[in-house]
């Protein structure tokens, strides 16, 4: 299972699992807007590229999903492909997807931004775990 | 929680002894059923307020109270500069001055019924809602600014609404110390296409009937008797509001170490309001208050416009216009002294009690309106504030219901089109954007209003005035 998302009372968890940590970020991406719509109908044809930067992981993984928001917000987009680079303090990014369109893709909520709740990006079993609770 | 593991204040009055790093004591306001209903985490997050620099008197939970991003959602904590105090981001969250406006038509429900379809579907495709949704209104970076400074008043120098809808907003429509500058660009672009729009989630346009008055005599003074239809709005400060939240979030996590100041929570986000970070967040959050004023301006002109268009008779005149999730300036009484505060009121709404300066003259003897939303579907109520609530409360009061179950359960309960058939078999009329989005929304998911009204009129925090079921229903 690459992403899911977990319940948490008034508001939705992401998460992103990946055999490092960069796959776990890019699938905390996809878990984030599978919340908003249905991402298998998100079709990944306009790149849309960013750089964030943060003092550590878990603060990092914050700009990542929060920057994305803002472009999809800005230019009226979702995403449904990532593909990231991080190094010690930054994160340069891509995401591939299309203008929201809203009979194909279903939107349904609107995530207001990422949260340090339940926030966490650490090891886990062979691989890497990229988490946290976003506000709707 | 376990009502036993407070001091029993009253009835209606739960403290959590100030101890250990505390700086003031904790204190709920709630029956004792629904502090049994509470989760733990209201008892720590109101403990974690409780440590913070230059609180006063106590650290607040109000009856609806449940856990939020550092302070839990129904947290009131007041800061004096004076003593070091500080502003937080937690205490405000990331939907500034979201809130609720209510409109009074001049109609009853027998003379709204036979048309009401006809008005729902016109309110459904002319107010903009739902996720992605484009204002009409489109904006240029300087016009941002003037928006940001203006709130309401800017909206309606723009010819959104009338000079005499500003009485009946909070500081009249447009908060001080707004600073366009400490708002970044980004928050700036992220607004520029969204003014006037309704947004998504809990946000909804309801048509009201009043269907029952509980005090004659405030119902008055508000031009409320039975059977009126009103209009209610619940939005917020929309993209501008949630970036600044995330702006802020991240400038004031560096802070803590610069000031020494410790929490227990990285989601206290603080700064000292005397400090070059805490001014800077207080110019960009009341840049978000008066954001979301115009968005509330603009909707109630786009709503009148619809509403004339189907009835001409109509008169939409404003009730009032509440905010939760803000920090405002004001003064209270502390031991005799009068002080200058930061009132920080997270998902809990201003309610000033009768001779505040800030209210219209006919609301002068009453005391404010609060208007307190239940759910889509679900009775709301007209409350207005009382002297007692500025004594205890920093005059404030709850601001809904809460969720009762996750997202998530909601959507595996209920299909949104079974939600709907359900509230048109009782009358109600629903439109949505999203289906899944109205299963989430679904009325029994989240707990009863009723109750959390019954113990802030009962705590005197406010005074019930008038209860309005909801006839047809938007959302966003």
């Amino acid at each position: 299972m690459k992403f899911e998302t977990f319940e948490h009372e008034a508001d939705i968890g992401i998460r992103g699992f990946g055999n490092s940590l960069q796959e776990a970020f890019e699938n905390a991406a996809i878990a984030l807007y599978s919340v908003m719509v249905k991402i298998d109908a998100v079709k990944p044809n306009e790149k849309r590229t960013l750089t964030v930067t943060a003092s550590d992981n878990e603060l990092l993984l914050i700009e990542w999903l929060n920057a994305l928001l803002a472009i999809s917000d800005i230019e009226r987009m979702v995403f449904s492909k990532f593909e990231v680079k991080i190094t010690v303090t930054s994160l340069t990014g891509a995401a591939w997807g299309e203008k929201l369109d809203h009979i194909r893709h279903e939107p349904h909520v609107e995530v207001k931004g990422a949260t340090y709740h339940m926030l966490k990006v650490a090891r886990h079993n062979t691989g890497y775990i990229a988490q946290c609770v976003v506000d709707v | 929680m376990d009502p036993k593991s407070f001091h029993k204040l009253n009835d209606y009055l739960w403290e959590i002894p100030q101890q250990g790093e505390m700086r003031v004591p904790g204190r709920i306001f709630a029956s004792e059923k629904l502090i049994q209903e509470m989760d733990e985490k209201v008892r720590e997050q109101v403990t974690n307020v409780a440590m913070l620099p230059g609180i006063q008197i106590a650290s607040l939970a109000m009856p609806d109270a449940h856990w939020g991003y550092g302070f839990p959602i129904g947290g009131v904590a007041a800061f004096d500069p004076d003593e070091g105090g500080i502003i937080s981001m937690g205490g405000v969250g990331f939907d500034i001055s979201c809130g609720v406006r209510t409109m009074k038509t001049g109609m009853t429900r027998e003379e709204v019924m036979p048309k009401l379809k006809m008005l729902v579907d016109q309110l459904f495709s002319r107010v903009p809602a739902g996720v992605g949704s484009e204002g009409l209104i489109k904006l240029s970076l300087a016009q941002i600014d003037e928006m940001l400074l203006g709130g309401a008043v800017w909206a309606i120098k723009k010819g959104y609404g009338v000079k005499d809808d500003l009485e009946y907003i909070e500081e009249h429509g447009r908060v001080e110390g707004a600073d366009p500058d400490k708002v970044s660009d980004t928050a700036k672009k992220r607004q520029y296409r969204e003014m006037g729009t309704l947004g998504s989630g809990n946000h909804y346009l309801e048509v009201q009937v009043v269907d029952d008055i509980y005090d004659e005599q405030a119902a008055q003074a508000m031009g409320l008797r039975k059977d009126d239809v009103v209009i209610s709005v619940h939005c917020g400060s929309r993209g501008l509001g949630h970036q600044i939240g995330t702006d802020s979030l991240k400038s004031l996590a560096y802070t803590l170490q610069k000031y020494r100041i410790t929490i227990k929570d990285r989601e206290l986000a603080c700064a000292p309001i005397n400090s070059l970070e805490g001014r800077n967040y207080f110019g960009a959050m009341s840049a978000g208050i008066n954001c979301a004023l115009a968005n509330r301006q603009i909707i109630t002109h786009l709503v009148r416009e619809v509403f004339t268009e189907v009835y001409p008779e109509a008169r939409i005149k404003m009730l009032y216009d509440i905010s939760h999730n803000t920090c405002k300036v004001e003064t209270h009484t502390i031991n005799g002294k009068k002080k200058r505060l930061y009132v920080h009121r997270k998902g809990a709404t201003r309610a000033f009690g009768p001779g505040e300066i800030d209210l219209p003259l006919e609301y002068q003897h009453i005391g404010q309106p609060v208007l307190i939303g239940g759910t889509m579907g679900t009775s709301s109520y007209i409350l207005v504030g009382t002297e007692k609530g500025m004594q205890v409360a920093f005059g404030s009061a709850c601001h809904g219901a809460g969720r009762a179950m996750s997202r998530t359960q909601a959507k595996k309960r209920w299909h949104g089109r079974e939600v709907v058939q359900s509230l048109e078999a009782q009358g109600i009329i629903v439109r949505g954007h999203s289906y899944s989005g109205i299963a989430e929304e679904a009325p029994e998911s989240y707990k009863d209003v009723t109750e959390v009204v019954d113990a802030a009129h009962h705590a005197s925090l406010a005074r019930k005035v008038a209860r309005v079921k909801p006839i047809a229903c938007v959302k966003g």
